[in-house]
């Protein structure tokens, strides 16, 4: 686990990370796909509102497991990258307007695969039980997704033509 | 605004339902993203806040905000945002431009609110071009920046902003990565609460006219040093680093520029009785 990486010393903060990371997922996924919209790549839109859903749901089922307790208010004390993004944060850097289902998919496989080796990196690190219980049905959870990215991938292929190396309106300036 | 926010607000809380038009993969949106996050981290309501920009890319962020914004003329949103402060002392006043809005049409307002400083944060989206209208070299574009429309590059030193703020007396000057938005935002939550003008730079690239720029991600590093409260030092370290270097580097200790507010004029006609001849 990287050094700037939160650490759970308690079921109620590792509830926190695991709500940070699929708070800060959604967020992408959401920006991502009004990107698209606005861009007018419908494809896109359909792909990344579909995520960000995905991700929503898992957010709002940590909310619900964590009961009364304020969830949000502790995962600004605990939940914090002192370096950089949460694991499952898309990269936004990466996009373009002519960004394929193919190119998105990848995006969210590796996102889903920082996010596997985040919590496998946390179980291997704490003794506490109850930690370990959620952090191995997290790390279940992520290599399902990283699983269900692989399948989608095989029925999404890179496109032969097209896509973000194929645009037909390049920069001016690049020219 | 909203009228139902609950008494924490979430970054989301600070988002309007206005869609950006930014490119897909522009540095602008992580810094969208950074204000949110900072406003959050402040714990201001979004009615206790007030963004102003000029004209440019990065200027759009107030549309994308729920919170008080005005999208102003160009170069002039230090003009309107210092006005704003001195006369609303309890507003959070956030200035955002870019390098061409900040330093080339507004250079001289960014000379003068260093000097003067008056208690705002000005962030600054640095992409090294003019993104808005199609690539032109803005002041801190390289000089051998060769593209079709400056064949050769300009030939031209590039503005060093960070310098001429230290030189001219803004109080508190930082470097950020709109790819680290949790990094910026902590550096823009500490500039707004250090007093005077605050200065933040914030390296965006602009993944349209400088897809070069998508490397800077791998090229920007914590600098090597704390940040000093020596201006002179300051400038020596900024003139000498590669232009990487993130995080605070300069926290001075002036008063903020605060004139006593006269009395409000409620009676239009005393404001014309002023203009008689």
């Amino acid at each position: 686990m990287s050094a700037d990486a939160p650490r759970a010393s308690s079921l109620v903060d590792l509830y926190a990370i695991a709500y940070q990371i699929e708070a800060d997922a959604v967020e992408r996924y959401a920006m991502l796909a009004d990107q698209m919209e606005m861009h007018n790549n419908p494809a896109l839109v359909d792909v990344f509102r579909g995520l960000a859903r995905a991700e929503g749901i898992h957010r709002d089922e940590i909310c619900r497991m964590a009961g009364d307790f304020d969830i949000v208010a502790h995962a600004r004390k605990v939940a914090r990258w002192q370096l950089g993004e949460s694991p499952e944060s898309a990269d936004l850097g990466a996009a373009h307007y002519l960004m394929t289902p193919h190119d998105a998919l990848q995006m969210a496989l590796a996102a889903e695969q920082a996010a596997l080796e985040f919590f496998r990196e946390l179980l291997a690190g704490t003794q506490d039980p109850e930690v370990r219980r959620f952090a191995a049905e997290l790390v279940e959870e992520e290599a399902g997704h990283v699983a269900l990215c692989h399948r989608l991938l095989e029925r999404h292929l890179p496109p032969a033509g097209g896509g973000p190396a194929g645009d037909p309106d390049p920069s001016v300036s690049q020219a | 605004m909203s009228a139902t926010l609950t008494p924490a607000c979430r970054p989301a809380d600070y988002r309007s339902a206005v869609k950006p038009i930014w490119c897909p993969g522009c540095g602008d949106y992580h810094v969208l993203m950074a204000f949110t996050r900072a406003f959050a981290e402040l714990g201001v309501r979004p009615e206790q806040v007030a963004v102003v920009s000029g004209i440019g890319c990065s200027s759009r962020i107030p549309a994308y905000m729920n919170c008080y914004g005005f999208h102003g003329v160009h170069g002039r949103s230090l003009a309107v945002a210092a006005g704003l402060k001195i006369v609303r002392p309890d507003l959070m006043v956030v200035v955002a431009s870019g390098d061409g809005d900040g330093y080339s049409i507004g250079g001289n307002h960014f000379l003068h609110a260093c000097r003067r400083n008056v208690d705002l944060t000005y962030v600054v989206m640095d992409n090294h071009i003019y993104g808005m209208t199609k690539g032109q070299p803005s002041p801190t574009t390289e000089p051998d920046f060769d593209t079709a429309l400056v064949p050769g590059g300009t030939g031209m030193r590039p503005f060093h902003p960070l310098v001429i703020a230290l030189a001219s007396g803004a109080n508190f000057v930082a470097r950020a990565f709109s790819g680290n938005p949790a990094e910026t935002a902590a550096i823009i939550a500490e500039a707004v609460r250090h007093p005077g003008f605050s200065f933040v730079e914030v390296l965006s690239p602009c993944v349209t006219y400088r897809p070069d720029q998508r490397a800077w991600k791998d090229r920007v590093h914590r600098a090597p040093v704390d940040a000093t409260d020596d201006a002179a030092r300051a400038a020596r370290r900024v003139m000498t680093d590669d232009g990487f270097n993130l995080g605070v580097l300069y926290r001075g200790n002036r008063p903020p520029y605060a004139p006593p507010i006269g009395k409000a004029v409620t009676d239009l006609s005393e404001l014309e009785r002023e203009f008689e001849i």
